[in-house]
């Protein structure tokens, strides 16, 4: 094993067990579930940096046409489809006891809706291709232009209106003055930890399906 | 620009989409039965813009998809990539602005007009046309390279669509309720910005999908 799986292991070990055992502070409203913190937000740091490492393989493949860098770009859409649910859903739990309602319409809650619509239809758009080669170069394109939206959509159009996400809109919350360093000690290590399981699982996921190939393109020679 | 008097050619298709956006409006005041009801501002602006939305999507689709085969070939050989694209995002941003300028009056004169700040809500308008001309040609230049061309133009364009149409429908919220411009300043500026960059993207990304059919 690398040594980064090692230190995923023992960062998101430490998160679990930190996240829910060490002293955090008091606040209104939050109370003890400002605890979400270490597991609802490094979803979508671990989501933007799946979003961005797949769009990097679509450039790449692009430029030097790397069947790799495709499958790649997929994989890491896949799995940070499955952090944006993971998000979405960690965020409705803790919403439904904090702003008493699953879903409430908060403008960061319906932008990352929205994102996800637009992964989704990038699977979607993938399904409806023959040849591999052209599957490949135009879903690359749809890839970059997806991010490019995803950014605007995700970092600015929730800053124009107040949110009910604590620390906007004049509600209590972890802002730089009282993110403070019991939070950090523990909230930093999550979202390197969360990334790298899902940099790690990205991975497998692509050698999975790259033995799978090797292996069915094989027996397809047995039977010749 | 050959693309205009290309497109001007074939008449009947903007008949047909004029047409449309015609009934959909008047489809809106019989459903609502405004003489009886009157709509309130957020419902009348929300009802405008999905008017709008479904308008554009229809209309823009049809800039790659209705292509005869042949064409493809004789394009390629005559103009660079580049060029058709920013033609076309030109064509469609020129129609759709046309379409969004004989909309708002006509759906003002059947259904009312709230809007205290006309100006704000025409610049609104035109820069969104924009927007959405630019976003939906590289999305229907996508979809039409796949098989099944009008589902997936939906499922792409929609929520590829969605954050212009919330910046839109916020600015002009705000000038129905004749609030002061400073306060939409911020939105026109994403506005413009996301139109820089969406032609900047379809600039970039187009010669790869137009390249070796």
């Amino acid at each position: 094993m690398n040594w980064w799986k090692w230190l995923c292991v023992v960062l998101l070990m430490y998160t679990v067990l930190g996240g829910l055992l060490f002293d955090v502070p008091r606040l209104g409203i939050l109370n003890e579930s400002i605890r979400n913190i270490h597991f609802h937000v490094p979803m979508w740091f671990g989501m933007i940096f799946l979003f961005g490492f797949s769009m990097w393989h679509s450039i790449n493949y692009l430029r030097k046409g790397n069947p790799d860098s495709d499958s790649l770009a997929v994989e890491s859409v896949n799995v940070g489809i499955v952090f944006g649910v993971a998000g979405l859903v960690t965020g409705m739990v803790w919403a439904r006891y904090t702003w008493g309602d699953w879903w409430s319409g908060d403008p960061k809650q319906n932008a990352s809706a929205i994102g996800m619509l637009i992964y989704l239809a990038y699977i979607v758009l993938r399904g409806s291709f023959d040849s591999a080669d052209q599957r490949a170069r135009i879903c690359a394109v749809f890839n970059i232009f997806a991010f490019f939206l995803l950014i605007p959509l995700l970092f600015i159009l929730p800053r124009l209106t107040d949110s009910l996400h604590p620390g906007n809109g004049g509600n209590p919350g972890f802002n730089s003055y009282d993110l403070d360093s019991r939070l950090r000690s523990v909230f930093y290590p999550a979202v390197v930890g969360w990334s790298l399981l899902g940099y790690w699982m990205t991975i497998s996921a692509w050698r999975f399906k790259k033995v799978k190939q090797a292996f069915e393109s094989w027996q397809i020679d047995q039977h010749a | 620009m050959k693309d205009v008097r290309l497109e001007l050619r074939q008449k009947y298709a903007i008949q047909g989409i004029a047409l449309y956006l015609f009934s959909a409006i008047f489809v809106c005041y019989m459903v609502f039965q405004v003489k009886r009801v009157s709509l309130s501002p957020p419902v009348w602006n929300a009802l405008f813009w999905i008017i709008l939305l479904f308008n554009s999507i229809n209309s823009v689709s049809k800039s790659f998809a209705t292509e005869p085969e042949g064409r493809y070939l004789y394009y390629l050989q005559l103009a660079p990539p580049a060029a058709i694209i920013l033609s076309k995002i030109a064509y469609n941003a020129l129609l759709l602005i046309c379409l969004s300028l004989i909309a708002y009056p006509v759906y003002s004169l059947v259904l009312g007009n709230p809007v205290e700040d006309q100006g704000l809500y025409l610049l609104n308008l035109l820069l969104t046309a924009g927007c959405f001309a630019g976003t939906l040609t590289l999305v229907s230049s996508i979809a039409a390279r796949s098989g099944n061309n009008g589902t997936l133009m939906a499922i792409l364009s929609f929520p590829t669509v969605l954050p212009l149409l919330l910046v839109a429908i916020k600015v002009s919220q705000s000038a129905i309720d004749g609030l002061d411009r400073s306060v939409s300043f911020d939105e026109i500026s994403i506005l413009l910005a996301l139109n820089v960059l969406v032609v900047a993207l379809s600039y970039l990304l187009f010669p790869y999908i137009w390249r070796h059919k």
